[in-house]
């Protein structure tokens, strides 16, 4: 275990060296709720050894302090970064292999594969010709913007390309950690109950994107497409939807163009 | 169970400012935490201890107070209370109400030795 930031319950396989020079410089960044510069410290009447420290920071500081840090790493190599999530067996993986298929010709690609365990995924996106790296988090459910960096040590970002992160299968915590993405995208596949924007809605208020897939199966399903919509919409009004088959291939175009489009963009910028 | 990682994170703030205000034990720790976010108090107090453990913040007692739920509705253009994060507003039933408090995620205060 890391005895400098306690990382180590996860493993990131392919991660040799272990450099934390970023972490020094992690304290001064921009952004960071920093209330510790005007703090007072009070001395409580009759307790003379006591003091009551004020620190009104968020406990999600030091998470938002390392994403700051790869969001600047992202925009010195132009990278347009994605974050998947979804609860489990929502075809994440597949969609991810089908998408890259068709960008990686003309688009450099890299992915990184966060799970409990196992590098099945990984092995599963390098088996398309791209590099990825895997993350097992170990008891974790999500990912962390620190995993993030030190997943990147390993990962060589080509200029103007696109990252994929996809985190672990989970519709709850990734939402709270911010790992430098440009956009979450929130996969729910048709098999899932379509209140599922109800049950979790803090997954699809932080998206920008939902992504319905498996749309193939919906002739033999009950799903409520419109319905689950309302749902998405009355949580995130701004949150754009894609119906999609990585099966068929249904609506694939129109995620590619998403995904182009808005890369072009970062490259430009 | 993502409140161990945010244990950590009370946990790293506290060593934080140790270093900076050179105290060696801390008694009790204070967070807000908004009844509208996506952490369970309970969960915390349980993680708290395993986390704490062997660090400057073993032994605190951890002190959770809930900030309530409010939001600006749209319709009625005031502040209402909500129940739900994405609730409706409980006068005229409609959605648009934009949260203002409840989902604090913040350590306050630390009393410290």
């Amino acid at each position: 275990m890391c005895t400098v930031c306690g990382c180590g319950t996860d493993t990131i396989e392919g991660h040799h060296h272990h450099d934390h020079e970023h972490h020094d410089e992690l304290t001064p960044v921009e952004g960071l709720i920093d209330a510790g510069g005007g703090i007072a410290g009070v001395h409580v009447p009759g307790l003379s050894q006591d003091r009551i420290v004020r620190i009104e920071r968020d406990i999600l500081s030091k998470n938002n302090a390392y994403a700051h840090e790869n969001r600047h790493r992202f925009a010195r190599t132009g990278t347009f970064v994605l974050n998947l999530v979804s609860s489990p067996g929502s075809g994440k993986t597949t969609l991810l292999c089908r998408t890259i298929e068709a960008l990686k010709s003309h688009l450099p690609i890299a992915v990184i594969e966060g799970d409990q365990q196992t590098s099945n995924d990984a092995e599963r996106i390098r088996a398309t010709g791209v590099a990825a790296v895997q993350v097992n988090t170990g008891k974790g459910c999500h990912l962390d913007a620190h995993m993030i960096g030190h997943a990147l040590d390993g990962l060589p970002l080509e200029r103007g390309g696109v990252l994929f992160i996809e985190n672990v299968g989970n519709l709850v915590c990734p939402a709270a950690f911010d790992l430098g993405e440009a956009h979450k995208i929130v996969v729910l596949s048709v098999t899932e109950g379509e209140d599922k924007p109800a049950k979790y809605p803090d997954m699809f208020a932080a998206a920008d994107l939902m992504l319905l897939t498996k749309s193939d199966l919906l002739p033999y399903l009950d799903f409520d497409v419109g319905a689950c919509m309302a749902a998405a919409l009355r949580v995130n009004p701004r949150l754009q939807i894609l119906t999609v088959s990585a099966k068929t291939g249904e609506n694939m175009e129109a995620f590619l163009a998403w995904i182009e489009a808005r890369a072009a963009r970062r490259v430009r910028a | 169970m993502h409140e161990m990682a945010l244990c950590e994170g009370v946990v790293g703030l506290v060593e934080d400012e140790a270093r900076k205000q050179s105290f060696t034990r801390v008694k009790s720790i204070v967070l807000d935490i908004g009844v509208l976010g996506h952490v369970e108090p309970e969960a915390m107090l349980f993680c708290f201890d395993a986390v704490s453990r062997n660090t400057i913040a073993e032994g605190a007692r951890l002190i959770i107070e809930r900030t309530e739920g409010a939001g600006w509705c749209l319709d009625c253009g005031k502040t209402v209370p909500l129940k739900e994060r994405f609730g409706a507003c409980p006068e005229c039933g409609q959605h648009h109400v934009q949260m203002t408090s409840g989902d604090e995620l913040r350590v306050r205060e630390l009393e410290v030795e």
